[in-house]
């Protein structure tokens, strides 16, 4: 049953990747969706943007009928033709590109009698030729299409059929609106539908989105309100209800509607109630849902946009030159046409050569010229290349296929390699001029660690979890290969499987004696034992090193005080020392249940934990032992047979129909009611236990609990961000475990106050827009409704209470921990760390009640609801009091700081677009060497426009005073956008600039002043930037620089700059796969992007423009051989050679070595390219393919072609040759300066050159020989019978070939060798070092950078100089460049000031550590 | 089934493990060919690398250029314009279209004796046989002795395709205009007396075209029956089969008429008109001494400033007089050998200081 499911997936991976449907498409194919529109626009329905669904049953039988085919069904098809529209349509298709126009063009001409230059068929027969490769590629790609279609539609779901009474299996296909669906675990859904109902006690379905977004983690989906409290199945025979929701739309993320049931009352519907097609279902048995979106109007059919469509940088330019050849194509044919009615007019009688028109008449030769014109264009055709394309199309293929399968991509442990979704853009990458990377997830591993926090104005460093880390890398830094392929492949492997696969590794657990310190013997206590510590499958942020954290003494000290009787005066504020450790334990609590973390069991992957154990749990108290008596006698109560832990099969059910109905979250407002809110929330506790018991029992027999400390110890959490994974494992190592997680609630088990179990009353996710979230609880000790926040601290320290109410002293506590806390977050922020604030607040049951009600409000409201919502949890979070904050790393990725390097001397301006605070991305600019230690660091961080305008001029002025002096060019053309840039003036400077000023710098009067800024800096970092100024800021600098951009990013942020950027590059992590999604290239770590552009992209570079330039060369040579002639045939447009293999020249023989040459041509080899970067920047500058090679490769090839004609029309002048006799030599000669012309050019030769070089040679020869032994008539008029043989056996035509050749060549090849030995390129000189061998060639390349030092040495020396004599230092940290009262403007210098706090006098020793951690990682 | 899913996984990166199987890896394969590491030749053009080369071409090209201009200086050949435009020609009277048939006579004197074979040609200058229609205006199918070509010639043959209702044979404008002028050749030995000189008809034309692509239509014994329903060309004075009395010399595969359908690739040309062989090693072919050629002036060129030529021309190895082939290969022999010392030169100077000039920028 696994095949199928993996099978599907993977279908649905191919869908989402590769298919293309575009809008016209769908109405060619979907004649019904055009019903579908009318049918919307006819319904009053507001806006129309609304869609009826009625089950598609009895009851509303009448109702659906109304809806004729109103909705698609869930017949899938994304191919683009048919059988019988296959061949209209692709020519359709084709003949919307120019060039194809074009050449049908002069077919359709050379069916014109008058100008006739060719037969008619010959002509043709090129684009015929073009026409059928694209057809058959475009054929197979959709029959792939079509086979993958036909087996998604014929996969089995089972539907409920009134007929039958009873879910019946169906093909997907013929699934439609209004069905109902039952699905199992595993399944994979058909079509988005409504959850209706789950077998989860709790109504919940999780599901699997790795399918629609690549998100391995599971999401939860809910029925809808007021089902969930319905004890058995829904019956869809019953159901009576309509649901009103959006028009299909795209949007994953967003679905909006109600369903009213039949006596109008209406219940919310949002996304998570939706269950989307193409995600698998998990964790649950069984659910119910009815179809809303079938087909196409899925959502994840909607977002299947296919692959892009990019035009690179390189075609453009050669579409350019197209034109030049099309311009020179006109000139020679006007020469033609002019010569040709000069020639005719020498005469005045009838000549015994020019044949009259048919009817007898002489054309005027003005008229025969004009004719003539005609005729050249289609004589004269292939000046324009018509297998350029193709060619070109071939390479592409050929250099992506490199590309992709360059062992040094692949990822072990994500068993993944670099992934190119653009087909058509690899040449662009060896001319990126500027880099926009994302920070979290694209320099950093995005792997949170949890470092440090700061609880109620006490920083706790965590020094033993800092040595961890420290070790940890160490020890793994040794057999990292080894362990992360067998952890990654397993985990891989594992993930895969189906449930019933169990995978034991306990790898991480074998290196815990080294590493834990001081903390070991308390986590080796806490669990039963590392070595019997199972881990499992490695979840989604869940590496060892992320999920041990060793805490802190000092206060795991204060923790230990944590008694239950804190809790019994329930007047916190008489105690001051209880106030901290109960802020402390508030801090912790909030850290486990402060968001979204799903929580399962490794021995039960993906399979909820809510089995409060009961063997293991420490009995502290008399509160625990009454706690557990509760619950023992609840438990008694549903089910006395518990005891023996084996519940008969058939008692299941009854356990199933006694539960007690869940409340309404609405109506939990009075602690009776809570009360037994609870009880039943223990009763579902145990009626899950028991069906999980249920569910085992084949298994292994025993359906006993395992003892909460082991499996505290072995729960795994499932988080969408790996920060709250961070933060919930942090609480684990304080003993506040997070145990289970249900909508209803969460339950906690804190070491010394035993499980508690929280009644959460509501979630406020997190957003971009609040940059919080928060939960709404019922404490279970003090009763009361408690709201944990949990934030950015700018956002959280802005809405923290600026009045207590409980007294003056308190507030004045309340400021003091206040500014502790923001100091210690400075602290961390200054090391990188990504900081978060905790806070707190505490609401009377009236004032949440009152919420409550707008807020239900709010989420009914279809149209404006996000608005509403955001109005709300304004209303709820506020008045918050600070318990702490955390800090978490984000370690750096492997080699980051050397692709930087790297990148850098590629001549490669880096910008760091971050949604971070200013503080940690200097840092890790810094660590990843984007900037340097003594760059100049200039902040732009000004509050208004005014102010950044005169910052901005400031530090123009000073730059440009100093690039004045450090260099002689002082002209600085500000009226140009693009200033003149100090490529190697030796001022580093760098830039850092907030999000809120670059508000200010993108408006339209500070652009330009920005953009001449940054061109200063080799680094520009961009703090709290939001997504939409990443992509503005990567607009602004490709239109306005013109300069090829690539931006490179993880997550659902950098979608916009990466469709933006001439090259979106993205990260497969952490994050999910929209990112990859949007991307043209997809990479799994940052510094593969290295060799994918120094490497690959001046490769692919190289070879297509070289094969461009070749192309050109080629057809103008050739073509020029026919032009020439015209000068001594009267200009009648005769070819001196028979049309065939005049077509075939350039069709055959000599189309498939360029293309040889485009896809293996090698310059440098690809060491030599990473060791030396500064090689990139002959891509950049276009050095291989600016205007002045296109006129010399131009040139060349008409002095080529000049020779090519006139030796052999010297040797054969005045002799008894006939045509076809002197184009034969002629054509020959041509083939092989062609050829040889491409092997002075090659730079490297390996057999496959050979072959081919040989093979158009042979086949050349073979062709002619046969064509002309066999031709006798067949290919009236021309007749090439016999002519080569004659020409085999002639010696002159050797001799005249051997020379053609010789001269064409000779002063190309001269000049190559003259470049070579006397003006060699960098390329070429670097190819030298490939012939080294290993100890010359590191000798050699420690040569080439000290020369390359020594180059840029004599410009640093006047910098400095500069400096003093400015009267300003370079290293002075206090320098200022003006204003500091209007703005906060500094240099700031490379080294990151230490400000320890004063609590923790051992955290310095860390500090060097901590950053040789962060930097060396 | 599931092989072809397989086999589509590695195209599409679909999951990477098989259900149940050993963990699929994605990595691609380390092979020469796929990480572009394949054993290469590469050429650094350089002074030194390639000064081999350029001695080289130019030691071959030279010695071949002064035997091939040895060879062709070797080469008797004379040329006797007869058009008859200046007034003071034998065969200025022959201009006028009035006068048929006009023959006249020009002598002329071998300096020198022509040994071996000699070849006489016509040549015609600035006649553009190469014009795109009028090299067009022929079927092939006709003179390959298809007969209902025959009767009824391919359109290209327009307008000589039909003349009075009657197809043209041969049809076409390269056959209407064929050469018609008769050249005879005497010596004026010591006597009175000329000597005519044998000239040969046959072998003048390519043996392929004479025996595969040119034939007679079937049919009867008599080639006029052959040719029944056709009518001459236009221009011409006799039908085609009527060319030549020899029936092996007659009708299409008339060597003559094969020669000048075989349309020159430049307006200036020859065309080889008879072949004088050589009788015995000890006399040679044309002795030195004057001669006479004796002229039916049948073709005019003047409408088009054309000229008429007869060449008579000893032949080699390499054909006819061609002194550009062996000047050309002695001077680019000459220019390779040139740069080879320049290149040398550079080489010796790079030399010294090739140990810096490939790590500085």
């Amino acid at each position: 049953m696994t095949e199928p499911r993996q099978w599907t997936r993977r279908c649905w991976q191919r869908l989402i990747g590769g298919a293309a449907r575009d809008d016209g498409e769908r109405s060619y194919d979907y004649s019904s969706l055009l019903a579908c529109g009318g049918k919307v626009s006819q319904t009053p329905r507001p806006a129309g943007r609304h869609r009826v669904v009625v089950p598609h049953l009895w009851p509303f039988k009448d109702e659906y009928e109304k809806f004729p085919g109103a909705y698609v069904n869930n017949r899938i098809r994304t191919t683009k033709y048919t059988l019988l529209n296959f061949v209209p349509r692709n020519l359709f298709e084709q003949f919307h590109r120019v060039a194809n126009l074009y050449f049908l063009f002069l077919v359709v001409l050379n069916w014109v009698p008058l100008v006739e230059a060719f037969q008619k068929e010959i002509t043709m027969l090129p684009l015929v030729v073009v026409l059928t490769m694209i057809a058959i590629k475009d054929g197979l790609e959709d029959y792939r299409k079509y086979k993958i279609d036909k087996q998604i539609n014929n996969l089995v779901t089972k539907v409920y059929s009134r007929k039958e009474k009873n879910y019946v299996d169906r093909c997907w296909k013929d699934v439609t609106v209004g069905d109902f669906i039952r699905l199992s675990c595993n399944e994979v859904i058909p079509a988005d539908m409504v959850l209706l109902f789950s077998t989860d006690p709790d109504g919940i379905c999780h599901i699997e989105t790795s399918g629609l977004d690549g998100e391995s983690n599971l999401k939860q989906r809910q029925v809808v309100r007021g089902y969930t409290e319905q004890d058995s199945e829904v019956d869809p025979e019953k159901f009576s209800s309509r649901i009103e929701c959006e028009s299909p739309n795209n949007d994953l993320n967003r679905f909006r509607g109600f369903l009213e049931h039949s006596n109008k009352e209406r219940v919310g519907l949002s996304k998570e109630n939706l269950l989307l097609r193409g995600c698998t279902i998990r964790n649950t048995e069984a659910v119910v849902g009815i179809v809303v979106y079938a087909g196409h109007e899925t959502k994840a059919m909607l977002n299947n946009s296919g692959p892009r469509y990019k035009r690179s940088k390189l075609e453009r330019r050669a579409n350019t030159d197209v034109l030049w050849c099309v311009l020179l194509l006109v000139i020679m044919c006007l020469t033609g046409a002019l010569g040709h009615g000069i020639w005719l007019s020498r005469y005045e009688s009838t000549l015994i050569f020019y044949i009259p028109e048919p009817d007898g008449r002489i054309l005027s030769p003005v008229l025969a010229g004009f004719y003539m014109f005609w005729t050249m264009i289609i004589l004269l055709q292939v000046l324009i290349p018509i297998s350029l394309y193709v060619s070109i199309e071939i390479v592409k293929l050929g250099q992506i296929y490199f590309i992709q399968n360059d062992v040094d991509f692949y990822n072990e442990k994500m068993n993944s390699t670099v992934q190119c979704r653009a087909l058509n853009i690899a040449e662009d990458l060896g001319q990126i001029q500027y880099l926009f990377s994302d920070k979290t997830g694209t320099l950093t591993e995005n792997k949170m660690v949890f470092r440090r926090c700061s609880v109620v104005g006490f920083d706790y460093c965590h020094e033993e979890n800092a040595k961890r880390l420290e070790s940890y890398q160490e020890a793994v830094s040794e057999d990292e290969d080894f362990t992360d392929t067998l952890g990654g492949s397993l985990g891989n492997m594992v993930k895969q499987r189906n449930h019933s696969c169990r995978t034991v590794h306990n790898g991480p657990m074998g290196r815990k004696p080294s590493t834990h310190v001081a903390g070991s013997s308390f986590t080796l206590g806490s669990g039963e034992g590392g070595s019997e510590m199972l881990h499992s499958r490695q979840a989604a942020f869940s590496s060892p090193m992320e999920t041990d954290v060793v805490p802190d003494t000092r206060l795991l000290d204060k923790f230990s005080q944590i008694t239950p009787q804190l809790f019994s005066p329930l007047d916190e504020t008489t105690q001051h020392p209880a106030l901290e450790t109960l802020h402390i334990i508030d801090f912790f609590i909030a850290l486990a249940i402060c968001n979204t973390v799903v929580v399962s069991a490794p021995n039960q992957p993906r399979q909820k934990i809510r089995c409060p154990s009961l063997g293991g749990m420490p009995i502290k108290s008399l509160e625990d032992i009454k706690n557990l008596f509760q619950r023992w006698s609840v438990r008694r109560s549903s089910s006395p047979s518990l005891a023996g832990g084996k519940e008969p099969p058939s008692g299941a059910p009854v356990s199933f129909v006694s539960r007690l109905p869940l409340l309404n979250r609405m109506k939990l407002a009075s602690p009776v009611e809570e009360e037994v809110s609870q009880s039943s929330g223990g009763s579902a506790c145990y009626t899950d236990t028991e069906k999980q018991n249920r569910d085992e029992s084949p298994m292994n027999g025993k359906g006993e609990c395992p003892p909460a400390q082991s499996l505290a110890s072995s729960l795994c959490y499932e988080a969408e961000s790996p920060d709250e994974a961070a933060l919930v494992y942090a609480a684990r190592a304080y003993q506040c475990t997070l145990q289970s997680r249900t909508p209803e609630q969460v339950t906690v088990d804190l070491a010394a106050l035993g499980p508690l179990t929280f009644q959460l009353l509501h979630i406020l996710p997190f957003d971009s827009v609040r940059k919080r979230m928060s939960v709404v609880v019922r404490h279970p000790l003090s009763n009361q409704v408690v709201v944990y926040t949990k934030g950015a601290d700018s956002v959280i320290m802005e809405l923290l209470s600026a009045a207590s109410p409980d007294g003056a002293s308190l507030e004045k506590q309340q400021m003091t921990i206040r500014d502790k806390t923001q100091k210690h977050l400075d602290d961390y922020a200054k090391r990188g760390l990504r900081t978060l604030c905790i806070a707190r607040k505490v609401m009377s049951d009236t004032e949440y009640a009152e919420w409550l009600r707008n807020h239900f409000l709010a989420e009914t409201s279809i149209d404006n609801r996000e608005e509403l919502l955001l109005e709300s949890a304004m209303r709820l979070e506020n008045k918050l009091t600070l318990l702490g904050a955390t800090g978490i790393e984000d370690r750096l990725q492997e080699g980051v700081p050397e692709s930087i390097e790297a990148l850098h001397k590629a001549g490669i301006k880096i910008w760091m677009l971050t949604g971070d605070k200013q503080e940690t991305a200097v840092n890790i600019a810094y660590a990843c060497k984007l900037l340097e230690p003594n760059d100049k660091l200039f902040v732009l961080n000004t509050q208004s426009q005014d102010a950044c305008e005169m910052l901005m001029s400031t530090i123009l002025q000073e730059l440009q005073k100093k690039y004045r002096v450090s260099s002689e060019q002082p002209s600085l053309r500000v009226d140009l956008l693009r200033p003149p840039v100090p490529q190697d003036s030796g001022i580093r400077a760098g830039l850092v600039i907030t999000g809120r000023t670059l508000e200010f710098a993108l408006q339209e009067s500070l652009q330009r002043q920005f953009l001449e800024l940054t061109s200063w800096c080799q680094a520009v970092v961009c703090c709290r930037a939001t997504p939409l100024q990443k992509s503005e800021v990567v607009k602004l600098v490709r239109s306005h620089l013109r300069v090829m951009t690539l931006a490179i990013g993880d997550g659902a942020n950098d979608v916009s700059m990466i469709q933006v950027a001439d090259i979106g590059i993205g990260v497969s992590g952490q994050e999910g796969m929209q990112a990859v999604m949007a991307s043209d290239f997809a990479i799994s770590q940052f510094r593969h992007l290295s060799k994918l552009l120094l490497v690959h992209g001046h490769w692919c570079y190289t070879r297509l423009s070289n094969m461009i330039l070749y192309f050109f060369y080629k057809n103008v040579a050739y073509v020029n051989l026919l032009f020439w002639y015209q000068f001594f045939c009267g200009f009648s447009g005769t070819s001196m050679t028979d049309y065939w293999v005049l077509i075939l020249f350039n069709l055959f023989f000599t189309s498939a070595p360029p293309v040889i040459y485009g896809v293996l041509e090698k310059d440098v080899s690809a060491d030599t390219l990473l060791q030396l970067p500064e090689l990139y920047k002959s891509g950049q500058k276009s050095e291989a393919y600016s205007p002045l090679t296109f006129w010399i490769t131009l040139l060349d090839a008409f002095y080529q072609s000049l020779v090519c004609f006139f030796v052999p029309y010297f040797t054969y002048r005045g002799s008894d040759i006939d045509i076809f006799m002197f184009g034969n030599p002629l054509n020959t000669a041509a083939l092989f300066i062609i050829l040889l012309h491409l092997v002075i050019e090659s730079k490297s030769l390996t057999w496959i050159h050979v072959l081919v070089i040989v093979g158009s040679i042979l086949s050349y020869f073979v062709f002619t020989l046969a064509f002309g032994a066999m031709c006798v008539t067949c290919n009236p008029p021309s007749n090439p019978y016999w002519i080569m043989q004659e020409h085999m056996l002639d010696p002159v035509f050797y001799l005249v070939c051997v020379l053609t050749t010789c001269v064409a060549l000779l002063p190309r090849f001269t000049y190559r060798v003259l470049q070579g030995s006397l003006f060699p390129s960098p390329i070429l000189r670097a190819k030298y070092f490939d012939r080294l061998t290993p100890e010359e060639r590191t000798e050699a390349l420690k040569k080439w950078r000290e020369a390359g030092k020594k180059n840029q040495l004599p410009s640093q020396c006047t910098d400095q100089s500069a400096d003093k004599s400015g009267g300003r230092p370079l290293p002075g940290p206090s320098a200022v460049f003006a204003m500091k009262s209007a703005t906060s403007c500094a240099i700031k210098q490379g080294d990151i000031s230490v400000c320890e706090t004063a609590f923790d006098p051992q955290c310095s020793e860390s500090k060097a550590s901590d950053m040789a951690g962060s930097s060396g990682s | 089934m599931a092989m072809n899913y397989n086999a589509k996984d590695e195209v599409d990166g679909g999951p990477p493990c098989a259900p149940g199987g050993p963990a699929k890896t994605r990595r691609p394969d380390n092979t020469a060919f796929k990480q572009q590491r394949l054993p290469a030749w590469q050429p650094i053009l350089t002074a030194g690398t390639v000064l081999p080369t350029f001695f080289i071409i130019g030691l071959i090209f030279i010695p071949i250029g002064i035997g091939i201009f040895v060879t062709s200086n070797n080469i008797r050949e004379i040329e006797i314009d007869y058009t008859g435009t200046e007034p003071s020609s034998p065969c200025n009277k022959c201009l006028s279209p009035n006068v048929t048939p006009c023959i006249c006579t020009i002598n002329f004197t071998l300096e020198k004796s022509f040994e071996g074979n000699v070849f006489m040609y016509y040549g015609l200058s600035n006649f553009y046989q190469n014009h795109r229609r009028y090299v067009k205006s022929r079927d092939d199918s006709q003179l390959n002795g298809d007969s209902s070509a025959l009767l009824n010639p391919s359109k290209e043959c327009e307008p000589y395709r039909r003349n009075e209702d009657k197809p043209i044979a041969p049809c076409g404008a390269i056959a209407n205009s064929m050469f018609n002028d008769t050249l005879e050749l005497f010596l004026i030995g010591n006597g009175s007396y000329p000597t005519p000189i044998t000239l040969k008809k046959k072998g003048i034309a390519w043996w392929t075209d004479k025996n595969v692509k040119f034939r007679n239509p079937p049919g009867g014994e008599n080639l006029q029956e052959r040719f029944k329903g056709t009518t001459k060309p236009v221009n011409w004075l006799k039908p085609v089969y009527m060319l030549d009395s020899d029936p092996d010399n007659n009708g299409f595969i008339n060597e003559d008429f094969i020669v000048w359908m075989r349309t020159a690739a430049l307006p200036t040309f020859r065309k080889l008109y008879r072949l004088i062989e050589r009788k015995s090693d000890l006399h040679p072919t044309l002795p030195a001494g004057r001669y006479y050629l004796n002229i039916t002036y049948n073709y005019p060129v003047h409408s088009f400033d054309g000229r008429k030529r007869m060449i008579l021309s000893t032949i080699s190895w390499m054909g006819g007089k061609n002194p550009f082939l062996g000047i050309a290969y002695i001077a680019i022999g000459s220019i390779s050998f040139l740069l080879g010392v320049v290149l040398l030169v550079i080489n010796h100077k790079y030399r010294n200081s090739s140990n810096t000039a490939d790590i500085t920028i």
